[in-house]
C-alpha cells in the first residue's frame, strides 16, 4: 500500500481516515442525544432545531465552511472561546478538519440514529420502569442495545461522509500538506498540477472503495433493524 | 396487604372515577373493553398519572393528588404483566427473569429456581423471546414481574392472547402463584371463566366507574351482576372439597348442598377447588327427578328472581350456606309457580361443567 502510493498520498488517506474516525466519535453522543430529542420528546423550537441540525446537508459546503471560519476561525467568537479556555486552536489546523467533517456528516448521523430509535417500543422502556430500572438504566440496558445496529450504521455513514468531505473543509482549513491536507483536498490537488493524474486516480479508487464498503456495511445494518 | 384507590381521570371520551380496595389474593378488574381497566391498572404502576385522588399500598402512598406525591414508576416496586408481555427480545429468558433482580436483591422474594420450578420455565432460561410460544412468552413475563419482588403485582389481560387450551395450562400456575406466593394482585380481565376461576375479590368497572364490588361468590351469584356478565355467562362459584375419583372418569365433590359428579379433575382427593356452574347448565325441578340421565340433583330454595327482556329468567338459588344460579323459561317459572322461598331440585349435567371452571378453592 505505502510502495503503491507515495507518501504525499498516503498522508492525505491517513489524515483523512484520522479526521474521519475522531469526527464520528465525536459527534456520536451528540447525534445520539440529537436524534433522542427530535424522536422522542415535545419541545417549543422543535422544528428550529432539526432545521440547524439538517442545515449542512442542504447549505453549499463553502458557506459552511465559510461560517464555520467566521465562528471558529482565530478572530471568531468561538475560536477565541476554544483558544483562551482549552487552548485548542482550530483554524487551518486537522482539529478544524475534524470540525467541518463532524458538522457535514451529522445530519446523516441523527437521521439513521433517530429512524432506528423509532422502531424501540417505547412499550418496553416502560416495562423496564416497572421492574425497577430509572431512567438512565432504562437507556443503558433497553434502548441503547435495541438502537445499536441503527447506531453503528448511522456512524459508518457519517464516516463515510466525513472522509469524503471537501467543500466546508478546504474554506475553513485551507489545503496543507500533512495538516488539512485530506484525500478530497489532495485529489483536487493533484489535478490541479501536470502530470497529477495518476496519483489523483489511486486516491479516487481508494475513495470509491472506502465510500462503497462504508454503504453496504451500513445497508445490511439497516436490514437487520428491519428484520426485528 | 391491601391497595387502597381513589381516583379521578378525564380521557378522551369518558371519565375514570373510580373508588375500591383490593386486598390479599386475586382482584379482578372485571368489565367491558373501554371501561377503564387498564387506565386503573396503569395508574396504579404510575403509567398513567390520574388528575386527582390518591393510590396507597398499606401505609406507603404512591399517589396523592393533594400532597403533590407521585412515585416515579421505577420506585413503586409494583410488577406488571403486560397483555403484550413486553419482554426484552436482545436478551435470553434468563436475562429477562433476572432483569429486575438487580433492584429488588436486598428484598425477600422467590429465587430464580422457585419461580421456574413454579411456572415451569427451567427449560426455556436459554431461548430468546423471539423463540418462544404464546403460553411460554406469558409465563415468563409473569416469572420477570416476580422476580424484581414486588410489593404487588398487576395482569392486564394476561391470558387474552392466547387460545383456550394455552389458558387452560396457565390458570394452575397463577392459582399456584395466587396461593402460594404472598403478593397480592390486581387482574384485569373481561373473561368471566378467569374472574370465577381465580379472583377472592371482584370489582366491576363500567364506563369509568365502579358498578359493584365484594368476594367472588357473592358477587357472581348476584343478581344485578348478570346484566353486566350477560346470560350465556352467568354462573355461580362454589367452594368445593374433592371427595374421590371414580373409575369410570368421574370426580365426587361435596358442596355445601350435597355432593356432585363431574368430569374427572386433576386435583387430588382432598383438595380444596371452586366450581363453577353456568346459570343455563342448570334445570329446576318441583319433585325429585326420576328416570333422568343428570348425575346431580341438589336440593335448592328460591331466593331471588329476576326477568330478563327476553324469554328468560334468572332464579338465584340457596343450595346448602352457598348461592347458585338458573336460567330457566320465564313460562316454565310461571308454570312451577315459583316465587322465592319455593322449594326445588336443581339438576346438573355432569358432562357440562367445563373442566376449565374447577379450579384450586
Amino acid at each position: 500500500m505505502t510502495a503503491w502510493l507515495g507518501p504525499d498520498e498516503w498522508q492525505a488517506v491517513a489524515l483523512s481516515l484520522r479526521v474521519a474516525v475522531v469526527a464520528t466519535l465525536i459527534s456520536l453522543p451528540f447525534g445520539v442525544a440529537a436524534a433522542y430529542a427530535l424522536a422522542r420528546w415535545e419541545f417549543p423550537g422543535k422544528q428550529l432545531f432539526n432545521g440547524l441540525i439538517h442545515l449542512p446537508l442542504v447549505l453549499p459546503p463553502v458557506v459552511t465552511g465559510y461560517l464555520l471560519l467566521l465562528a471558529f476561525g482565530p478572530q471568531g467568537p468561538a475560536g477565541r472561546f476554544l483558544e483562551a479556555i482549552f487552548g485548542v486552536s482550530l483554524a487551518f489546523r486537522w482539529t478544524g478538519a475534524v470540525l467541518a467533517a463532524a458538522i457535514m456528516a451529522f445530519p446523516l448521523m441523527v437521521r439513521a440514529i433517530r429512524l432506528a430509535l423509532e422502531t424501540v417500543d417505547p412499550k418496553l422502556e416502560s416495562a423496564a420502569a416497572t421492574l425497577g430500572a430509572g431512567p438512565r438504566q432504562v437507556f443503558l440496558t433497553v434502548t441503547l442495545p435495541l438502537l445499536l445496529p441503527g447506531l453503528i450504521a448511522g456512524a459508518i455513514l457519517a464516516f463515510a461522509k466525513a472522509m469524503g468531505e471537501f467543500g466546508a473543509t478546504i474554506t475553513f482549513v485551507s489545503n496543507i500538506p500533512g495538516e488539512t491536507q485530506t484525500l478530497p483536498s489532495a485529489v483536487y490537488a493533484f489535478l490541479q498540477v501536470p502530470g497529477g493524474e495518476a496519483a489523483a486516480m489511486r486516491l479516487v479508487i481508494i475513495s470509491v472503495i472506502v465510500s462503497m464498503g462504508a454503504l453496504l456495511a451500513s445497508e445490511m445494518l439497516a436490514r437487520r433493524v428491519a428484520r426485528k | 396487604m391491601n391497595l387502597s384507590l381513589d381516583i379521578r381521570h378525564s380521557l378522551p371520551g369518558f371519565t375514570l372515577d373510580v373508588q375500591f380496595d383490593a386486598p390479599s389474593g386475586i382482584t379482578a378488574l372485571f368489565g367491558k373493553s373501554g371501561a377503564g381497566k387498564t387506565s386503573v391498572v396503569n395508574a396504579v404502576a404510575g403509567l398513567l398519572m390520574p388528575d386527582a385522588g390518591r393510590i396507597a399500598l398499606d401505609n406507603s402512598v404512591l399517589f396523592d393528588s393533594r400532597h403533590n406525591i407521585a412515585l416515579p414508576v421505577h420506585k413503586r416496586q409494583i410488577g406488571y404483566v403486560f397483555q403484550d408481555a413486553r419482554l426484552f427480545p436482545h436478551m435470553t429468558v434468563e436475562a429477562n427473569l433476572a432483569y429486575g433482580l438487580r433492584w429488588a436483591a436486598d428484598r425477600p422474594g422467590p429465587t430464580l429456581a422457585e419461580l421456574c420450578d413454579l411456572l415451569d420455565i427451567a427449560h426455556l432460561l436459554a431461548r430468546y423471546p423471539r423463540d418462544l410460544s404464546g403460553g411460554e412468552t406469558q409465563r415468563v413475563a409473569i416469572g420477570r414481574a416476580l422476580m424484581s419482588r414486588p410489593r404487588m403485582l398487576l395482569l392486564d389481560e394476561p391470558l387474552a392472547a392466547l387460545d383456550a387450551s394455552r389458558k387452560a395450562d396457565i390458570l394452575p400456575h397463577l392459582e399456584r402463584l395466587r396461593d402460594e406466593l404472598a403478593v397480592p394482585m390486581l387482574y384485569v380481565s373481561h373473561s368471566v371463566a378467569e374472574v370465577a376461576r381465580l379472583a377472592t375479590t371482584v370489582v366491576i368497572l363500567e364506563n369509568g366507574r365502579v358498578a359493584q364490588t365484594g368476594p367472588v361468590g357473592d358477587m357472581l351469584s348476584d343478581l344485578q351482576m348478570v346484566r353486566q356478565i350477560g346470560v350465556r355467562e352467568a354462573g355461580a362459584v362454589l367452594p368445593a372439597t374433592v371427595v374421590a375419583h371414580h373409575p369410570d372418569g368421574l370426580s365426587e365433590l361435596s358442596v355445601s348442598g350435597g355432593r356432585l359428579f363431574l368430569p374427572r379433575t386433576a386435583l387430588a382427593e382432598g383438595a380444596s377447588t371452586r366450581v363453577r356452574i353456568l346459570a343455563q347448565d342448570v334445570i329446576l325441578a318441583s319433585d325429585v327427578p326420576r328416570g333422568l340421565s343428570a348425575l346431580n340433583i341438589l336440593p335448592a330454595q328460591v331466593t331471588d328472581l329476576r326477568a330478563g327482556d327476553g324469554p328468560g329468567v334468572i332464579c338465584q338459588l340457596r343450595c346448602g350456606t352457598d348461592h347458585i344460579l338458573a336460567r330457566i323459561t320465564r313460562r316454565s317459572a310461571e308454570a312451577m309457580g315459583l316465587t322465592p322461598g319455593h322449594d326445588v331440585h336443581a339438576v346438573i349435567k355432569a358432562v357440562s361443567v367445563d373442566p376449565v371452571d374447577v379450579g384450586r378453592g
